[in-house]
């Protein structure tokens, strides 16, 4: 079945900048896609229109079949719910400890009373240990999350992601920010868990490398369009480098400031 | 030759402005000296002189006597407790008002986008939300408490409780417009994770919001509180109970002795206030 479907998808913040250039895309229910290419390429961009967060200015998006464009409300929130984001800021909410962020991903289920009682006395407390352990840092349940580093705030995320128990795993350059041994850590658990649940998995990658050793599917971005959508073995070097030409050859290292969504390339 | 001199005009327009304001601005400063009938010189003319000599010595030596302090202790609670009372029904009006007039809440931003594409009418419900909950906040603060107490009064009689709800409204509006702003400053990507779990504005807002912006949320409202301590005892000048009405009593009756008492008591309440806050504050 078919978990995403994209027709000419375009985004464009005002008349000057297209920040997606018109995107076509299918992606099976429980595929494991890779997409990689330069920073402002609109990866993010599109990453935020498949979780619903922004609306294509024009195009078809369906998901399992119907379209969403025009959704609003509680059905609107109901898709959502549906959709799992890791995001390269892990976008935790600092102040909170980490079982409220872990329990977060509960909110579409909870009634709003319910959210509120949980803030002073946690429920599903079990759940949120057992998304917590299967990420390994079940000890910091009761810490603060601004207390935790990097790479342990990105396992809270992935946590949360567990709770949420989406049908689809957005991951926004979820390893941008941590080492390089770290990030295949946490790209492997991303596979894991898609492998052991059949969640489809989409990545935005900035290290080249990881997206093709760890995924058979690559779709490679460049302003605001895909440039190529391969199978990993059939990505050559004369892609890649086309894909980046005019963009300074990146890795994990050099790749830790903050993308900001909306300011895209100038087209 | 147009193109020539275009340049240099507009170059000339933007920085027009310094020799446009300055001006205006000195011609408005000695406006409202003339105006406002600013006239330091008024101290030294004899009789200024006289009754300001004769109100500050009178207040010594202050009344201290322990039937005075005894019969003041009631008042003196009685100020602090109006101010508690008022600032928490501040608390209640100006909460979710705030919350409503917070246009990255109700109207626009990452939290809207998506929902009001969808759906027009919830693009003019959320309009008009915003600017309802604006205009009762406005109305609530431009009427000085003063205003409110003595409307009150009228309402439900002398007392203590028409100024808890001259402060409960008057700060009510106040505290709304600075939540409103507090809430409008948060760092919105937490916010839009949130969202994109499925949860609604509410939850949105209890688990991403309020927990950002808590800290800020209680120094500002504790800071407002001090205000109402002192507020509250001017009230009672228009008949709402506290020391207020006890300073316009000695005042009438020209007892200018128990006035220092009077006004060393508030002092004592709003230092004990101010310090009680600092202290919560350093909590945080």
């Amino acid at each position: 079945m078919e978990q995403y479907r994209l027709e000419k998808i375009v985004k464009s913040f005002d008349r000057h900048q297209l920040a997606v250039g018109g995107i076509d895309l299918a992606v099976q229910r429980g595929e494991r896609i890779a997409l990689i290419g330069p920073s402002g390429a609109g990866k993010t961009t599109l990453f935020r229109i498949l979780n619903l967060t922004l609306r294509p200015t024009s195009g078809r998006l369906s998901i399992d079949g119907s379209r969403v464009e025009h959704l609003h409300g509680k059905k609107l929130r109901e898709m959502r719910q549906k959709i799992g984001t890791v995001y390269q800021q892990h976008n935790l909410v600092p102040r909170l400890k980490v079982i409220h962020n872990v329990l977060s991903g509960r909110l579409g289920n909870w009634s709003t009373l319910r959210s509120v009682v949980s803030l002073v006395r946690p429920r599903d407390i079990e759940l949120a240990y057992d998304a917590l352990k299967r990420v390994g840092i079940e000890e910091k349940i009761f810490a603060r999350t601004d207390e935790l580093s990097g790479g342990q705030q990105q396992r809270v995320a992935i946590a949360r992601v567990l709770l949420q128990d989406p049908e689809v795993i957005l991951a926004d350059e979820p390893v941008s920010s941590v080492d390089r041994s770290l990030a295949s850590t946490i790209v492997k658990l991303l596979i894991d868990i898609s492998k052991q649940t059949g969640k489809t998995l989409m990545v935005n990658l900035h290290s080249v490398e990881l997206a093709l050793s760890y995924f058979s599917r690559v779709v490679g971005v460049k302003h605001g369009t895909t440039v190529f959508d391969l199978s990993s073995d059939e990505v050559s070097d004369e892609l890649l480098e086309g894909l980046y030409s005019g963009h300074l050859p990146e890795n994990e290292q050099d790749v830790s400031f903050d993308e900001q969504p909306g300011t895209p390339f100038l087209q | 030759m147009n193109s020539r001199v275009l340049p240099s005009y507009s170059k000339a327009a933007k920085s027009a402005f310094p020799y446009l304001f300055t001006p205006l601005f000195l011609i408005a400063f000695v406006d409202s000296w003339r105006r406002a009938e600013v006239n330091p010189l008024l101290f030294l003319e004899a009789e200024g002189r006289n009754n300001l000599w004769k109100f500050l010595t009178g207040m010594f030596p202050p009344d201290l006597s322990a039937n005075f302090l005894g019969l003041m202790f009631r008042p003196a609670m009685e100020t602090i407790q109006i101010s508690v009372m008022g600032t928490l029904i501040a608390i209640v009006i100006g909460f979710p008002l705030g919350m409503l007039g917070t246009r990255t809440f109700s109207v626009s931003g990452v939290l809207n986008e998506a929902d009001n594409l969808g759906s027009p009418t919830r693009r003019v419900w959320g309009y008009l939300v915003y600017f309802g909950a604006r205009a009762v906040l406005s109305l609530f603060r431009s009427i000085p408490e003063f205003v409110w107490a003595f409307m009150f009064v009228r309402a439900v009689g002398l007392g203590p409780f028409p100024g808890v709800l001259a402060i409960g409204v008057a700060y009510g509006g106040m505290l709304g417009k600075v939540y409103s702003e507090i809430f409008e400053a948060v760092n919105d990507r937490p916010l839009e994770a949130l969202q994109s779990t499925g949860a609604n504005r509410l939850q949105i807002f209890f688990y991403g919001w309020l927990p950002q912006v808590l800290p800020n949320f209680i120094s500002y409202t504790l800071y407002r509180w001090e205000c109402a301590v002192r507020a509250s005892a001017v009230l009672g000048l228009v008949g709402a109970g506290g020391l207020g009405q006890q300073i316009e009593i000695s005042m009438r009756m020209f007892n200018f002795h128990e006035i220092l008492t009077l006004l060393g008591i508030l002092f004592i309440m709003v230092a004990t206030v101010d310090y009680i806050s600092a202290k919560i504050r350093a909590v945080l």
